[in-house]
């Protein structure tokens, strides 16, 4: 198939950027979309152009690292990771607008990338169970609620991907905030903190400067592991526990 | 933000319950009026409790808005690039999913704003008189809902409301930790959203319209 | 059963003599043997409490003064950083990722063993033990795979306290499962994302410790060299890395008392494997430049049911679980012309379901190197389906009119989505296609019993070592080894090694770093420099394609003599005609994956030099010139059970140095596989 692609160029996080259009000719349906964006950066190698940068490594959908806004929507029109999305989705002589993640907090390092350091950021301000290594009991003195454990992996499963800010109006990255603390607030080995944790997580997400939420629930729309959006419910509810219990004692 | 815009529901509610007096005629109408002032009396004084509800209300509007300004504020600079739209791709400008209504808060608000200032100039103050003024607020209101332009106006206003409503009811109820629907669309929360909006709605418009059509008793 | 590798023949490696034909070859030269001097004796249970008694501690308030540098985050990174960081250690990190989160341990899908025996199912130590020599064809050291079952305990206790959400059961307890072939349930897992779900709880514990202020973390910074410095005594010693700041091109360098390397495997030196696009040898290939020896570098494991490839733009595999085979049968059509035929028309008597008819005891259940050099052969056959005629079927029709499609739908339902994202079929309706890819790689840097290598200061750990699975590796092993490594030996070992630090202070202007930093630069200039006409991806195609054909599934003296001296070439093509753009001082993608190109040329060179060597099969290295008469890998413990370490050569062209480990079995007798 033929594709045109518009693609947000930009040198560095300085520079200002635009969108610049280039014409494939020979596009399989086969083909994973960074596939199609590796036959690009050949052609423009070989043309001796700068070659778009762009962030990806698992190519399975499970590290988080891949992330592009195709046409208007993170990681495209599918309910997948944009590593995992396929040409085959796109039809011949289609149009493709490609940009990156935009969002304060995520600033853009070049062209397709941008830094997204913020999360790291929040999971340091409580997203854990202090756990010094060795200090473990044996491992089945824990049971789980078999329904608390599966709902505390599905909220697990987030990759940090920065879809949900991308997608949010607000640029709030709730959705990930509120995965790590449904995960780890669901387990009783997550109790001792519950409430440090959300408020420090909380603190850290607004310090970072991610929006407000409103429940638009566009996070969730977008989400390529689909983390569903009570978990911002619980967030919440966690959040005014901590900060009653706060206030109160 | 939540508790206020709840609050000012609360209020909605009772005072489309009033409102909907309007069908049991000129009396029972103006008796309420009037019994909104007295209420509480000689404990209160005169006004004493709507007074209170103004208060109370005023306070709400007041958090609500500077909420608002806060949260806007905070999220412009967390959504877009400086001096850029966010994304360049008119495609899907929509989103995914987003409901009208959670498009429409800001907007949606303001329009509820400069209706509540037109309303309480209207219908309180007495200062603004579409149709003729009177000491009578049943007259008041029936003056002012035979003109077809103040119905209209009233009509949009309304029809923000429930947008406004629609939307804000879910996020407050979610936002107080309330949503334990892992499903976006069908949670109870939306259910119950959608009807405690149409009941405002409706109940809101159903007076002004009844007396457009002249079907009031 | 003792064997020593030097029995045969007129060799005698323990004292070479230098200009025996033998001592010498055309690719390589014979070194000094060498022994891991770190193991205690004793009795095998004992051996590792033995070692921690016997290494020395370090005081809690010198750990402050104290700094390490652990290169890399996965799950052997990951949790070696925030186990020295919560034992009071400065402790330096970097990865090249924007997180310490999305090293490729995220992609383990299976599971993790630990003999915790829940089962009751004859689980012990000692049993997960036996399994792993065996499974590693007695090409591992006993002691170590000893300590690895044992503390495989300890990790799930670890990381149940972390948080990690396996499976569990109704009643609340731990699930497990069977996996690879082996006979008890000791398989841990997390759905189908295990590694994902056990990074991320060492990934939580490192940013604790982020946030403690005892780890600097340091992303997108990709080490480039290792800093040697002499101490008094003339011992040379790891004392540092430069690393290139992939934002900026910045050069930097760090010094500290000691190096960990965690830095994964290499597989991707067959530019198709399932490792992640990263993935990389230059930090071990640096430090094996600088004298680390690279231990069993052809020893590489070939997974059969990866997603085949589907044109040339692809840029990497994708591995489905194995567990696809307890249900699922493999079969190609008897007749090549129907090879292009929809298979839903190819009649049952035209199939042929090889592994069934071949080895009617395990079937379709063979071990993973079994099952892909007969899909190998299937299609050098020329009955392969699908593109290129690269595949073989992966048949669920009897299984859905077995199990009911609910039933199948429960228990593969996300690899068939998978399936059908990547390729655009249904496998409900059509059999799948699947072929062999680059999963793993059992060598790496040469480590004793400590995980120290033999360059003083300078530890490696995880896949990038070549410790604990001899010549194969089992499935869920992996996962189980990087852990281990991590939060229980080296904290262990490493202070040992420390309680002599902190050693004297390394300015930033020390010759030493200095030049290791000019070597940097001009290794970078040098590639920007030549501006010629070859894209850097269509150099590491090449080498993949070399390396697949000569180096896979089987290989030959023929063909690695061959492939020998296509590197070669291509190693001159590469430093004279590929084309770098832009500069150094951005984030430029080009010059990161050119010069892990640069690294895995060489690697690729000595993979081939080792599995010339080895004229023997064993694990995941088969020698067409070594197999039973019905085709089966053929050992040869009385010539190779030796770790194969090798030293690279002081001067520019000179052959690769070979010392040899000898491997001894006290515990489990040496024996033959068979799956007939
Ligand atoms: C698809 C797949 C599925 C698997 N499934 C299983 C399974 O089910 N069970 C099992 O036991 N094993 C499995 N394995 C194997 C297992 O996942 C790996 O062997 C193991 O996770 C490796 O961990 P590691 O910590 O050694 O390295 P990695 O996780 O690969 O981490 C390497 C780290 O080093 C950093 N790094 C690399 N080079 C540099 C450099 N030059 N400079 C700076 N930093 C650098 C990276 O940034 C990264 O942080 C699987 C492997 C794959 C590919
Ligand atoms: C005075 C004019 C008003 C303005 C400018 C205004 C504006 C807003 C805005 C911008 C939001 C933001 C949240 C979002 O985008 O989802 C909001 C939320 C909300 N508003 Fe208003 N509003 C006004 C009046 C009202 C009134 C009169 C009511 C009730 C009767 C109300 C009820 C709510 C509720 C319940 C919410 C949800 C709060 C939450 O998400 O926590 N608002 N409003
Ligand atoms: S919540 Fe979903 S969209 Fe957001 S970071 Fe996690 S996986 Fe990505
Ligand atoms: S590259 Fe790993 S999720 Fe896409």
């Amino acid at each position: 198939m033929k594709i045109t692609v518009n693609v947000w160029r930009q040198q560095d996080a300085e520079s200002k950027g635009s969108m610049v259009p280039y014409v494939l000719d020979e596009v399989s349906e086969h083909m994973s979309f960074l596939e199609m964006l590796d036959v690009l950066n050949e052609q423009l190698t070989l043309e001796g152009n700068d070659p778009v940068a762009f962030d990806s490594d698992c190519r399975e959908g499970i590290c988080g690292t891949c992330g592009v806004v195709i046409n208007g929507i993170p990681h495209g029109p599918e309910v997948t990771t944009t590593c995992q999305l396929h040409m085959r989705t796109f039809k011949d002589g289609d149009v493709i607008d490609i940009e990156p993640w935009r969002a304060g907090s995520f600033p853009v390092i070049k062209d397709l990338v941008v830094d997204r350091g913020a999360f790291d950021r929040i999971i340091q301000a409580g997203g854990y169970i202090s756990a010094p290594t060795g200090s473990a009991v044996e491992a089945n003195n824990i049971p789980v609620p078999k329904a608390d454990a599966d709902h505390a992996f599905e909220a697990a499963t987030c990759i940090s991907c920065g879809a949900c800010v991308a997608a949010c109006p607000n640029g709030s990255a709730m959705l990930f905030t509120a995965a790590k603390i449904t995960h780890l607030g669901l387990l009783p080995q997550g109790q001792p903190e519950r409430d440090s944790r959300v408020l420090g997580m909380v603190e850290q997400h607004d310090a970072e400067g991610f929006g407000g939420c409103t429940n638009i629930g566009e996070c969730t729309a977008a989400c390529p592991k689909g983390i569903p959006l009570d978990t911002i419910s619980r967030l919440n509810r966690d959040l005014l526990g901590a900060l009653s219990r706060q206030t109160i004692g | 933000m939540a508790v206020s815009g709840l609050i000012m529901i609360g209020y909605l509610l009772l005072h489309m319950y009033g409102n909907l007096k309007v069908f049991a005629g000129k009396e029972a109408f103006d008796e309420y009026a009037h019994h909104l002032r007295t209420f509480g009396e000689p404990m209160l004084p005169y006004e004493g409790l709507l007074w209170i509800v103004r208060v109370v209300l005023l306070a709400a509007i007041i958090v609500h808005v500077y909420a608002v300004v806060v949260l806007w504020r905070r999220n412009r600079k967390a959504g877009a690039v400086r001096g850029a739209r966010r994304y360049y791709s008119k495609k899907n400008r929509t989103g995914i999913q987003r409901s009208y209504a959670s498009f429409t808060m800001r907007w949606g608000g303001l329009v509820v704003l400069a209706f509540i200032v037109y309303h309480l100039l209207h219908l309180t103050t007495n200062d603004i008189a579409p149709g003729g003024a009177s000491d009578s607020p049943y007259e008041r209101v029936v003056n002012g809902f035979e003109i077809w332009y103040v119905v209209v106006a009233y009509t949009i206003a309304m029809l923000a409301v429930g947008f406004h409503l629609w939307h804000g009811i879910w996020s407050a109820l979610t936002t107080l930790g309330q949503n334990r629907s892992s499903n976006r669309i069908d949670s109870r929360l939306t259910g119950l959203a959608v009807v405690v909006t149409l009941v405002i709605t409706l109940g809101f418009l159903m007076p002004p319209w009844a007396i457009f059509l002249g079907l009031e008793a | 059963m003792t064997s020593t590798p030097n029995a045969t023949g007129d060799v005698t490696p323990d004292a070479p003599t230098g200009a025996s034909s033998e001592t010498e070859t055309e690719y390589h030269r014979l070194g000094e043997d060498i022994r891991d001097t770190a193991a205690p004796s004793g009795p095998i249970e004992r051996r590792w409490d033995d070692r921690m008694f016997g290494a020395r501690l370090v005081n809690p308030a010198n750990r402050r003064k104290i700094k390490v540098l652990v290169v890399g985050t996965g799950l052997a990174g990951a949790s070696a950083a925030a186990t020295l960081g919560e034992a009071g250690y400065q402790v330096e990190t970097f990865c090249y990722q924007d997180s310490p989160r999305r090293a490729h341990s995220i992609a383990a899908q299976g599971g993790i063993n630990a003999a915790k025996n829940y089962r009751n199912d004859g689980d012990s130590i000692y049993r997960l033990f036996y399994d792993t020599v065996k499974g590693g064809d007695f090409r591992a050291r006993e002691s170590n795979v000893y300590r690895l079952a044992q503390v495989s305990v300890n990790i799930i206790d670890q990381c149940v306290a972390q948080g990690v959400p396996f499976a569990r059961e109704y009643g609340g307890l731990l699930d497990n499962r069977s996996f690879g072939g082996v006979q008890v349930s000791r398989t841990f897992y997390a759905r189908g994302q295990t590694g994902q779900q056990l990074l991320i709880g060492a990934y939580q514990a490192l940013e604790r410790q982020i946030a403690a202020g005892t780890v600097t973390m340091n992303t997108r910074h990709e080490m480039l060299e290792l800093i040697l410095v002499p101490d008094a005594e003339g011992v040379e010693r790891a004392r540092g890395i430069v690393v290139r700041d992939m934002v900026t091109g910045e050069i930097e360098s760090h010094t500290a008392d000691a190096v960990v390397l965690a830095t994964g495997g290499y597989g991707n030196v067959f530019f198709l494997s399932t490792n992640a696009m990263g993935s990389n040898t230059t930090a071990t290939w640096r430090a094996h430049k600088k004298g680390a020896y690279f231990a069993n570098p052809c020893y590489t494991q070939i997974h059969p049911t990866c997603i085949p490839v589907s044109g040339d733009y692809q840029s990497k595999l994708t591995l489905m679980s194995e567990s696809l085979r307890n249900d699922g049968r493999i079969w190609v059509p008897k007749n090549k012309e129907d090879a292009e035929k929809d298979p839903r028309d190819i009649a049952e008597d035209d199939r042929d379901y090889y592994l069934e008819r071949i080895y009617p005891s395990f079937g379709n259940l063979v071990p993973r190197d079994i099952a892909s050099r007969a899909a190998k052969y299937q299609c050098d056959d020329g009955k392969g389906v699908g593109p290129g005629g690269l595949g073989v079927y992966l048949d669920f029709a009897d299984a859905i009119e077995r199990l009911g499609r609910p039933a199948v739908e429960a228990k593969y339902g996300n690899l068939f989505d998978m399936y059908a994202r990547i390729t655009g079929e249904d496998p409900y309706e059509r059999p799948m296609r699947i072929y062999p890819a680059v999963h793993y790689v059992m060598g790496g840097l040469w480590v004793d019993y400590d995980l120290q290598t033999n360059i003083t200061g300078l530890f490696c750990a995880g896949e990038a070592n070549f410790s604990d699975h001899g010549a194969n590796r089992l499935g869920a092993s992996a996962l189980m080894q990087g852990l281990a490594d991590g939060y229980f030996v080296l904290p262990n070992t490493l202070a040992d090694y420390l309680a002599g630090s902190p050693f004297e202070k390394i300015a930033d202007d020390h010759p030493a770093v200095l030049e290791a930093r000019q070597a940097v630069e001009e290794r970078l200039q040098k590639m920007l420099a030549i501006n010629g006409t070859r894209t850097v991806d269509s150099i590491h195609k090449e080498l993949g394609q070399i390396m697949w054909e000569y180096c896979g599934m089987e290989r030959s003296e023929e063909g690695l003599t061959k492939a020998i001296g296509l590197i070669r070439e291509l190693q001159n093509e590469f430093w004279t005609n590929v084309k770098v753009t832009g500069t150094n001082e951005e984030l430029n993608q080009t010059l990161e994956r050119a010069g892990r190109v640069a690294d895995f040329l060489e690697l690729g060179e000595l993979m081939c030099i080792d599995a010339l060597n080895r004229r023997e099969s064993c694990g995941g290295h088969f020698r067409a010139e070594s197999q039973t008469e019905d085709g089966e890998a053929l050992r040869h413990d009385d010539e190779f059970a030796y770790v194969s370490a090798w030293e690279h050569p002081a001067e520019v062209g000179g052959k690769p140095i070979l010392h040899k480990e000898p491997l001894e079995y006290e515990y489990v007798e040496m024996k033959a596989r068979s799956y007939k």
